[in-house]
Protein backbone atom coordinates (compact mmCIF):
# COMPACT_ATOMS: atom_id res chain seq x y z
CA UNK A 1 0.00 0.00 0.00
CA UNK A 2 1.43 3.38 -0.97
CA UNK A 3 1.26 6.21 1.44
CA UNK A 4 -1.69 8.38 1.86
CA UNK A 5 0.01 11.49 0.25
CA UNK A 6 0.80 9.12 -2.86
CA UNK A 7 -2.49 7.44 -3.01
CA UNK A 8 -3.88 10.89 -3.49
CA UNK A 9 -1.97 12.06 -6.15
CA UNK A 10 -2.28 8.81 -8.09
CA UNK A 11 -6.26 9.53 -7.48
CA UNK A 12 -5.86 13.05 -8.87
CA UNK A 13 -4.17 12.06 -11.65
CA UNK A 14 -6.38 9.57 -12.91
CA UNK A 15 -9.18 10.75 -12.43
CA UNK A 16 -8.07 14.03 -14.42
CA UNK A 17 -6.73 12.19 -17.24
CA UNK A 18 -10.39 10.21 -16.96
CA UNK A 19 -11.96 13.34 -17.47
CA UNK A 20 -9.81 14.95 -20.25
CA UNK A 21 -10.57 11.72 -21.87
CA UNK A 22 -14.66 12.10 -21.19
CA UNK A 23 -14.12 15.81 -22.73
CA UNK A 24 -12.68 14.35 -26.44
CA UNK A 25 -15.50 11.66 -26.02
CA UNK A 26 -16.60 11.15 -29.64
CA UNK A 27 -20.78 12.07 -29.28
CA UNK A 28 -23.35 12.64 -31.34
CA UNK A 29 -23.51 16.49 -32.51
CA UNK A 30 -26.34 16.92 -30.18
CA UNK A 31 -24.78 15.58 -27.12
CA UNK A 32 -21.14 17.06 -27.72
CA UNK A 33 -22.80 19.94 -27.67
CA UNK A 34 -23.87 20.06 -23.98
CA UNK A 35 -20.60 17.96 -22.91
CA UNK A 36 -19.76 19.48 -19.84
CA UNK A 37 -16.41 20.24 -18.68
CA UNK A 38 -15.21 17.11 -17.01
CA UNK A 39 -12.19 18.24 -16.30
CA UNK A 40 -12.71 21.66 -14.67
CA UNK A 41 -15.36 19.50 -12.53
CA UNK A 42 -12.34 17.07 -11.41
CA UNK A 43 -10.16 19.93 -10.66
CA UNK A 44 -12.02 21.77 -8.45
CA UNK A 45 -13.13 18.68 -6.30
CA UNK A 46 -9.93 17.78 -5.85
CA UNK A 47 -8.96 21.47 -4.84
CA UNK A 48 -11.27 20.91 -2.31
CA UNK A 49 -9.97 17.72 -1.30
CA UNK A 50 -6.76 18.21 -0.71
CA UNK A 51 -5.55 22.13 -0.73
CA UNK A 52 -2.65 21.61 0.45
CA UNK A 53 -1.18 19.36 -1.97
CA UNK A 54 -2.58 21.42 -5.06
CA UNK A 55 -1.99 25.10 -6.05
CA UNK A 56 -2.75 27.31 -9.07
CA UNK A 57 -0.06 26.38 -10.98
CA UNK A 58 -1.42 22.97 -11.31
CA UNK A 59 -4.23 24.14 -12.41
CA UNK A 60 -2.74 26.35 -15.02
CA UNK A 61 -0.92 23.26 -16.59
CA UNK A 62 -3.89 21.31 -16.53
CA UNK A 63 -5.33 24.08 -18.27
CA UNK A 64 -2.38 23.95 -20.93
CA UNK A 65 -2.77 20.39 -21.18
CA UNK A 66 -6.39 21.06 -21.90
CA UNK A 67 -5.51 23.53 -24.90
CA UNK A 68 -3.21 21.38 -26.51
CA UNK A 69 -5.77 18.28 -26.47
CA UNK A 70 -8.73 20.33 -28.05
CA UNK A 71 -6.41 22.24 -30.46
CA UNK A 72 -7.48 26.05 -28.98
CA UNK A 73 -4.92 29.02 -28.24
CA UNK A 74 -2.43 27.72 -25.98
CA UNK A 75 -3.35 29.82 -22.48
CA UNK A 76 -7.03 29.53 -22.98
CA UNK A 77 -8.05 27.01 -20.46
CA UNK A 78 -5.12 27.41 -18.92
CA UNK A 79 -6.22 30.93 -17.55
CA UNK A 80 -9.79 30.06 -16.80
CA UNK A 81 -8.50 26.79 -14.70
CA UNK A 82 -5.92 29.01 -12.75
CA UNK A 83 -8.43 31.79 -12.22
CA UNK A 84 -11.39 29.23 -10.65
CA UNK A 85 -8.56 27.09 -8.64
CA UNK A 86 -7.30 30.31 -6.96
CA UNK A 87 -11.14 30.89 -5.97
CA UNK A 88 -11.31 27.59 -4.64
CA UNK A 89 -8.07 28.00 -2.63
CA UNK A 90 -9.42 30.98 -1.08
CA UNK A 91 -13.07 29.87 -0.17
CA UNK A 92 -12.37 25.88 0.38
CA UNK A 93 -13.14 26.33 4.27
CA UNK A 94 -16.39 27.60 3.31
CA UNK A 95 -16.98 25.50 0.59
CA UNK A 96 -16.14 22.60 2.12
CA UNK A 97 -18.87 22.85 4.82
CA UNK A 98 -21.57 23.52 2.33
CA UNK A 99 -24.20 21.00 1.51
CA UNK A 100 -24.24 19.85 -1.92
CA UNK A 101 -26.93 21.93 -3.07
CA UNK A 102 -25.36 24.91 -2.07
CA UNK A 103 -21.99 23.96 -3.59
CA UNK A 104 -23.84 23.62 -6.58
CA UNK A 105 -24.37 26.98 -7.12
CA UNK A 106 -20.85 27.91 -6.55
CA UNK A 107 -19.88 25.44 -9.58
CA UNK A 108 -22.61 26.67 -11.39
CA UNK A 109 -20.70 30.35 -11.23
CA UNK A 110 -17.14 28.59 -12.07
CA UNK A 111 -18.54 26.80 -14.89
CA UNK A 112 -20.26 29.76 -16.23
CA UNK A 113 -16.86 31.81 -15.51
CA UNK A 114 -15.04 29.84 -17.22
CA UNK A 115 -16.97 29.31 -20.34
CA UNK A 116 -17.47 33.14 -20.08
CA UNK A 117 -13.66 33.61 -20.33
CA UNK A 118 -13.20 30.91 -22.92
CA UNK A 119 -16.02 32.39 -25.38
CA UNK A 120 -14.80 35.73 -24.73
CA UNK A 121 -11.12 34.65 -25.80
CA UNK A 122 -12.72 33.07 -28.77
CA UNK A 123 -14.48 35.86 -29.60
CA UNK A 124 -11.57 38.26 -29.85
CA UNK A 125 -9.64 35.64 -32.27
CA UNK A 126 -12.58 35.19 -34.60
CA UNK A 127 -15.92 36.28 -34.60
CA UNK A 128 -18.45 33.80 -33.01
CA UNK A 129 -21.99 33.64 -32.64
CA UNK A 130 -23.66 33.55 -28.89
CA UNK A 131 -26.10 31.36 -28.47
CA UNK A 132 -28.37 29.82 -26.44
CA UNK A 133 -26.19 26.40 -27.12
CA UNK A 134 -23.76 28.24 -24.46
CA UNK A 135 -25.90 27.84 -21.71
CA UNK A 136 -26.25 24.29 -22.19
CA UNK A 137 -23.10 22.52 -20.47
CA UNK A 138 -22.33 25.18 -17.52
CA UNK A 139 -26.01 24.06 -16.51
CA UNK A 140 -25.62 20.13 -17.16
CA UNK A 141 -22.36 20.83 -15.34
CA UNK A 142 -23.98 21.93 -12.56
CA UNK A 143 -26.78 19.00 -12.76
CA UNK A 144 -23.73 16.87 -12.62
CA UNK A 145 -21.43 18.26 -9.40
CA UNK A 146 -23.25 15.98 -7.37
CA UNK A 147 -22.84 12.63 -9.01
CA UNK A 148 -19.14 14.06 -9.87
CA UNK A 149 -18.64 15.04 -5.93
CA UNK A 150 -19.55 11.90 -5.08
CA UNK A 151 -17.61 9.49 -7.53
CA UNK A 152 -14.47 11.09 -6.73
CA UNK A 153 -15.38 11.29 -2.90
CA UNK A 154 -15.86 7.49 -3.07
CA UNK A 155 -12.51 7.25 -5.19
CA UNK A 156 -10.58 9.22 -3.06
CA UNK A 157 -12.14 7.08 0.34
CA UNK A 158 -11.28 4.11 -1.99
CA UNK A 159 -7.24 4.70 -0.86
CA UNK A 160 -8.28 5.98 2.53
CA UNK A 161 -7.19 9.56 1.79
CA UNK A 162 -6.95 11.86 4.54
CA UNK B 1 -0.38 32.92 -13.72
CA UNK B 2 -2.98 35.42 -15.22
CA UNK B 3 -0.22 37.35 -17.19
CA UNK B 4 1.34 34.64 -18.18
CA UNK B 5 -1.42 32.93 -19.76
CA UNK B 6 -1.80 36.13 -21.29
CA UNK B 7 0.81 36.77 -22.45
CA UNK B 8 1.27 32.99 -23.66
CA UNK B 9 -2.66 33.41 -26.08
CA UNK B 10 -0.93 37.02 -27.16
CA UNK B 11 2.31 35.37 -28.45
CA UNK B 12 0.52 32.54 -30.04
CA UNK B 13 -2.49 34.30 -31.69
CA UNK B 14 0.60 36.40 -33.65
CA UNK B 15 3.17 34.52 -34.39
CA UNK B 16 3.83 30.73 -34.59
CA UNK B 17 6.42 31.02 -32.42
CA UNK B 18 5.08 28.34 -29.68
CA UNK B 19 4.88 25.67 -32.11
CA UNK B 20 7.76 23.95 -30.56
CA UNK B 21 6.36 23.24 -26.52
CA UNK B 22 2.79 22.57 -28.39
CA UNK B 23 4.29 19.96 -30.53
CA UNK B 24 6.16 18.47 -26.95
CA UNK B 25 2.65 19.16 -24.97
CA UNK B 26 1.28 17.57 -27.43
CA UNK B 27 3.11 14.23 -27.55
CA UNK B 28 2.24 13.93 -23.40
CA UNK B 29 -1.59 14.17 -24.37
CA UNK B 30 -1.28 11.85 -27.03
CA UNK B 31 -1.95 8.77 -25.68
CA UNK B 32 -5.28 10.28 -24.19
CA UNK B 33 -6.27 10.50 -27.45
CA UNK B 34 -5.55 7.05 -28.38
CA UNK B 35 -7.48 6.25 -25.04
CA UNK B 36 -10.80 7.60 -25.98
CA UNK B 37 -10.58 6.33 -29.37
CA UNK B 38 -9.80 2.78 -28.44
CA UNK B 39 -13.77 1.44 -27.85
CA UNK B 40 -14.57 2.78 -31.53
CA UNK B 41 -11.64 1.08 -32.68
CA UNK B 42 -12.32 -1.96 -30.71
CA UNK B 43 -15.77 -2.70 -31.57
CA UNK B 44 -14.98 -2.26 -35.25
CA UNK B 45 -12.39 -5.29 -34.98
CA UNK B 46 -14.57 -7.07 -32.62
CA UNK B 47 -17.08 -6.78 -35.80
CA UNK B 48 -14.20 -8.04 -38.01
CA UNK B 49 -13.96 -10.84 -36.15
CA UNK B 50 -17.49 -11.76 -35.51
CA UNK B 51 -18.58 -10.97 -39.43
CA UNK B 52 -19.34 -14.19 -41.16
CA UNK B 53 -17.16 -16.57 -43.32
CA UNK B 54 -19.46 -15.95 -47.02
CA UNK B 55 -19.98 -12.28 -45.97
CA UNK B 56 -15.83 -11.38 -46.09
CA UNK B 57 -16.11 -13.75 -49.07
CA UNK B 58 -18.89 -11.45 -50.37
CA UNK B 59 -17.45 -8.82 -50.14
CA UNK B 60 -14.13 -9.66 -51.49
CA UNK B 61 -15.57 -10.82 -54.15
CA UNK B 62 -17.43 -7.17 -54.33
CA UNK B 63 -14.33 -5.68 -53.89
CA UNK B 64 -12.04 -7.61 -56.56
CA UNK B 65 -14.97 -6.85 -59.39
CA UNK B 66 -14.65 -3.34 -58.40
CA UNK B 67 -10.43 -3.20 -58.28
CA UNK B 68 -10.82 -4.68 -61.91
CA UNK B 69 -12.70 -1.92 -62.99
CA UNK B 70 -11.38 0.47 -61.77
CA UNK B 71 -7.99 -0.64 -63.00
CA UNK B 72 -9.27 -0.42 -66.44
CA UNK B 73 -10.25 2.62 -65.98
CA UNK B 74 -7.18 4.04 -64.97
CA UNK B 75 -5.21 2.66 -67.80
CA UNK B 76 -7.62 4.46 -70.02
CA UNK B 77 -6.79 7.32 -67.85
CA UNK B 78 -2.96 6.96 -67.89
CA UNK B 79 -3.54 7.34 -71.89
CA UNK B 80 -5.60 10.30 -71.39
CA UNK B 81 -3.69 12.12 -69.03
CA UNK B 82 -0.60 11.53 -71.41
CA UNK B 83 -2.74 13.26 -74.14
CA UNK B 84 -3.92 15.88 -72.43
CA UNK B 85 -0.45 16.87 -71.48
CA UNK B 86 0.59 16.77 -74.97
CA UNK B 87 -2.06 18.66 -76.43
CA UNK B 88 -1.98 21.18 -73.52
CA UNK B 89 1.93 21.99 -74.39
CA UNK B 90 0.52 22.21 -78.04
CA UNK B 91 -1.40 25.08 -76.28
CA UNK B 92 1.17 26.47 -74.36
CA UNK B 93 -0.10 25.61 -71.34
CA UNK B 94 1.57 24.35 -68.41
CA UNK B 95 -0.27 21.42 -66.29
CA UNK B 96 0.28 20.06 -62.89
CA UNK B 97 0.55 16.88 -61.55
CA UNK B 98 2.27 14.48 -59.75
CA UNK B 99 0.90 13.78 -56.37
CA UNK B 100 1.82 12.03 -53.61
CA UNK B 101 -0.44 10.38 -50.89
CA UNK B 102 -0.54 9.27 -47.73
CA UNK B 103 -2.80 7.00 -45.87
CA UNK B 104 -4.14 8.47 -42.71
CA UNK B 105 -6.51 7.11 -40.16
CA UNK B 106 -9.19 9.56 -37.96
CA UNK B 107 -9.21 9.24 -34.33
CA UNK B 108 -12.11 9.10 -32.76
CA UNK B 109 -12.24 12.36 -30.93
CA UNK B 110 -14.56 14.94 -30.69
CA UNK B 111 -12.00 18.15 -29.96
CA UNK B 112 -15.16 21.11 -29.46
CA UNK B 113 -18.74 21.39 -29.55
CA UNK B 114 -19.55 23.64 -33.09
CA UNK B 115 -16.22 22.83 -35.17
CA UNK B 116 -15.52 20.47 -37.36
CA UNK B 117 -12.00 19.45 -36.78
CA UNK B 118 -11.29 15.88 -36.69
CA UNK B 119 -7.52 14.45 -34.93
CA UNK B 120 -5.50 11.74 -38.19
CA UNK B 121 -2.53 9.57 -36.76
CA UNK B 122 -0.30 11.04 -39.27
CA UNK B 123 1.73 13.96 -38.17
CA UNK B 124 4.84 15.84 -38.49
CA UNK B 125 6.98 12.76 -38.47
CA UNK B 126 5.31 11.88 -42.10
CA UNK B 127 6.22 15.27 -43.22
CA UNK B 128 2.62 16.16 -42.67
CA UNK B 129 2.29 19.76 -43.04
CA UNK B 130 -0.10 22.97 -42.19
CA UNK B 131 -2.22 23.65 -45.81
CA UNK B 132 -2.21 20.74 -47.14
CA UNK B 133 -5.44 18.95 -48.56
CA UNK B 134 -7.03 15.66 -47.19
CA UNK B 135 -9.34 13.77 -49.55
CA UNK B 136 -11.33 10.53 -48.84
CA UNK B 137 -12.04 8.08 -51.75
CA UNK B 138 -14.97 10.44 -52.83
CA UNK B 139 -13.92 13.52 -52.23
CA UNK B 140 -12.16 16.73 -50.85
CA UNK B 141 -12.21 16.18 -46.99
CA UNK B 142 -10.35 19.59 -45.55
CA UNK B 143 -7.26 20.54 -45.35
CA UNK B 144 -4.53 20.19 -42.40
CA UNK B 145 -4.25 23.44 -39.98
CA UNK B 146 -2.12 21.73 -37.62
CA UNK B 147 0.54 19.54 -37.83
CA UNK B 148 1.77 17.52 -34.22
CA UNK B 149 4.38 15.33 -34.04
CA UNK B 150 2.38 12.38 -33.94
CA UNK B 151 -1.17 13.78 -35.20
CA UNK B 152 -2.34 16.21 -36.53
CA UNK B 153 -5.38 18.56 -36.66
CA UNK B 154 -7.84 18.49 -40.30
CA UNK B 155 -10.54 21.23 -40.72
CA UNK B 156 -13.48 19.69 -42.37
CA UNK B 157 -14.68 21.51 -45.82
CA UNK B 158 -18.34 22.06 -43.52
CA UNK B 159 -16.73 24.04 -40.49
CA UNK B 160 -17.99 27.54 -41.03
CA UNK B 161 -15.06 29.17 -40.72
CA UNK B 162 -13.72 27.01 -44.06
CA UNK B 163 -13.69 28.28 -47.78
CA UNK B 164 -13.01 26.07 -50.91
CA UNK B 165 -12.57 28.20 -54.31
CA UNK B 166 -14.75 25.67 -56.56
CA UNK B 167 -15.88 25.50 -59.79
CA UNK B 168 -18.89 24.06 -61.80
CA UNK B 169 -17.77 21.15 -63.67
CA UNK B 170 -20.38 21.36 -66.82
CA UNK B 171 -19.48 25.05 -67.51
CA UNK B 172 -16.37 26.30 -65.76
CA UNK B 173 -18.48 28.85 -63.25
CA UNK B 174 -15.80 29.54 -60.57
CA UNK B 175 -17.18 30.25 -56.94
CA UNK B 176 -16.26 29.74 -53.54
CA UNK B 177 -17.99 27.05 -51.16
CA UNK B 178 -18.29 27.83 -47.34
CA UNK B 179 -19.18 25.34 -44.58
CA UNK B 180 -22.20 25.42 -43.12
CA UNK B 181 -21.38 24.01 -39.80
CA UNK B 182 -23.59 20.72 -41.09
CA UNK B 183 -22.02 17.79 -42.18
CA UNK B 184 -23.98 17.31 -45.04
CA UNK B 185 -24.24 20.96 -46.52
CA UNK B 186 -22.18 23.42 -48.03
CA UNK B 187 -23.13 27.43 -48.98
CA UNK B 188 -22.46 28.92 -52.07
CA UNK B 189 -23.34 32.61 -51.12
CA UNK B 190 -21.38 34.45 -53.88
CA UNK B 191 -23.70 33.39 -57.29
CA UNK B 192 -26.15 36.23 -58.67
CA UNK B 193 -29.76 34.80 -59.58
CA UNK B 194 -29.30 34.67 -63.06
CA UNK B 195 -26.18 32.25 -62.61
CA UNK B 196 -26.20 28.80 -64.81
CA UNK B 197 -26.52 26.50 -61.84
CA UNK B 198 -28.72 23.52 -61.40
CA UNK B 199 -29.36 21.21 -58.97
CA UNK B 200 -26.92 17.81 -59.54
CA UNK B 201 -24.48 20.05 -60.98
CA UNK B 202 -20.91 18.87 -59.87
CA UNK B 203 -18.77 21.11 -57.95
CA UNK B 204 -14.82 20.54 -58.23
CA UNK B 205 -11.87 22.26 -56.69
CA UNK B 206 -11.06 25.21 -58.77
CA UNK B 207 -6.95 25.23 -58.17
CA UNK B 208 -7.72 28.89 -57.34
CA UNK B 209 -6.00 29.60 -53.93
CA UNK B 210 -2.91 27.12 -53.99
CA UNK B 211 -4.23 24.72 -51.44
CA UNK B 212 -6.13 22.28 -53.06
CA UNK B 213 -5.09 20.92 -56.66
CA UNK B 214 -7.78 21.36 -59.49
CA UNK B 215 -9.91 19.09 -60.48
CA UNK B 216 -11.32 17.10 -57.39
CA UNK B 217 -14.75 16.82 -56.62
CA UNK B 218 -16.11 18.45 -53.66
CA UNK B 219 -19.87 18.78 -53.66
CA UNK B 220 -23.27 18.16 -55.65
CA UNK B 221 -25.33 21.28 -56.04
CA UNK B 222 -28.26 20.35 -53.80
CA UNK B 223 -30.70 23.38 -54.02
CA UNK B 224 -30.96 26.49 -56.16
CA UNK B 225 -33.74 29.60 -54.70
CA UNK B 226 -33.83 31.95 -56.95
CA UNK B 227 -34.21 35.21 -54.07
CA UNK B 228 -35.67 38.67 -56.15
CA UNK B 229 -35.42 40.39 -53.27
CA UNK B 230 -31.64 39.49 -53.06
CA UNK B 231 -28.44 40.02 -54.92
CA UNK B 232 -27.69 36.68 -54.53
CA UNK B 233 -28.86 33.73 -54.74
CA UNK B 234 -29.63 30.64 -52.32
CA UNK B 235 -27.49 27.89 -53.04
CA UNK B 236 -26.94 24.16 -50.85
CA UNK B 237 -24.66 21.45 -51.93
CA UNK B 238 -23.56 18.68 -50.41
CA UNK B 239 -20.47 17.16 -49.91
CA UNK B 240 -19.46 14.06 -52.17
CA UNK B 241 -16.83 12.87 -49.75
CA UNK B 242 -18.62 10.82 -46.56
CA UNK B 243 -17.15 13.25 -44.00
CA UNK B 244 -19.14 11.58 -41.21
CA UNK B 245 -18.26 7.77 -41.91
CA UNK B 246 -14.93 7.50 -43.66
CA UNK B 247 -11.98 6.68 -41.18
CA UNK B 248 -9.26 6.13 -43.64
CA UNK B 249 -8.28 9.49 -45.06
CA UNK B 250 -5.54 10.55 -48.00
CA UNK B 251 -2.98 13.62 -47.14
CA UNK B 252 -1.79 14.79 -50.69
CA UNK B 253 1.03 16.30 -51.31
CA UNK B 254 0.96 18.21 -54.33
CA UNK B 255 4.03 18.91 -56.62
CA UNK B 256 4.79 22.69 -56.82
CA UNK B 257 6.41 22.25 -60.03
CA UNK B 258 4.79 22.19 -63.26
CA UNK B 259 5.61 19.76 -65.68
CA UNK B 260 7.64 21.74 -68.93
CA UNK B 261 5.84 22.22 -72.19
CA UNK B 262 7.81 20.49 -73.96
CA UNK B 263 8.52 17.43 -72.39
CA UNK B 264 10.21 14.07 -74.01
CA UNK B 265 9.52 11.71 -71.00
CA UNK B 266 6.18 11.65 -69.24
CA UNK B 267 6.37 10.85 -65.47
CA UNK B 268 3.04 9.75 -64.45
CA UNK B 269 2.65 9.26 -60.68
CA UNK B 270 -0.20 8.00 -60.01
CA UNK B 271 -1.00 5.12 -57.47
CA UNK B 272 -4.32 2.97 -57.51
CA UNK B 273 -5.45 2.77 -53.96
CA UNK B 274 -6.12 -0.59 -53.55
CA UNK B 275 -5.34 -0.66 -49.49
CA UNK B 276 -8.84 -1.18 -48.64
CA UNK B 277 -8.86 -4.90 -49.66
CA UNK B 278 -6.31 -6.06 -47.50
CA UNK B 279 -8.42 -4.83 -44.56
CA UNK B 280 -10.75 -7.12 -45.47
CA UNK B 281 -9.18 -10.46 -46.18
CA UNK B 282 -7.25 -10.24 -42.75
Amino acid sequence: MLPNKQMSLLGYFVTIILAMGFKILPLPVMLSNINPDWVLLALIYWTLAIPEKLGVFNAWVVGLFVDVLTGRLLGQHALAYALICYACLKLHKRLRQYPVLQQSLFIFCSLLVSQMLIFWIENIKQPTEFTTAFWAPVFLGTLCWPVVYSALRYIRHLGHIG
Amino acid sequence: MVLVSIVLLAVEHRSSRLDGSRSILSILVYPIQLLVSLPVEMTEQMYETVVSYTELKKENKRLKEKQLIDSVKLLKFAALENENIRLRSLLENSFKLGEQVLVAELLSVNLVPYEHVVVVNKGSRFGVHKKQPVLDANGIVGQVIRSLPLSSEVMLITDTNHAIPVQVNRNGLRTIAIGSGLLNRLNLPFLPNNADILPGDLLVTSGLGGTFPQGYPVAVVDKFTVQPDQPFADIYATPKAKLDKSRELLIVWTDPTPVPLTLPEIKVETEPKVENSENVTE
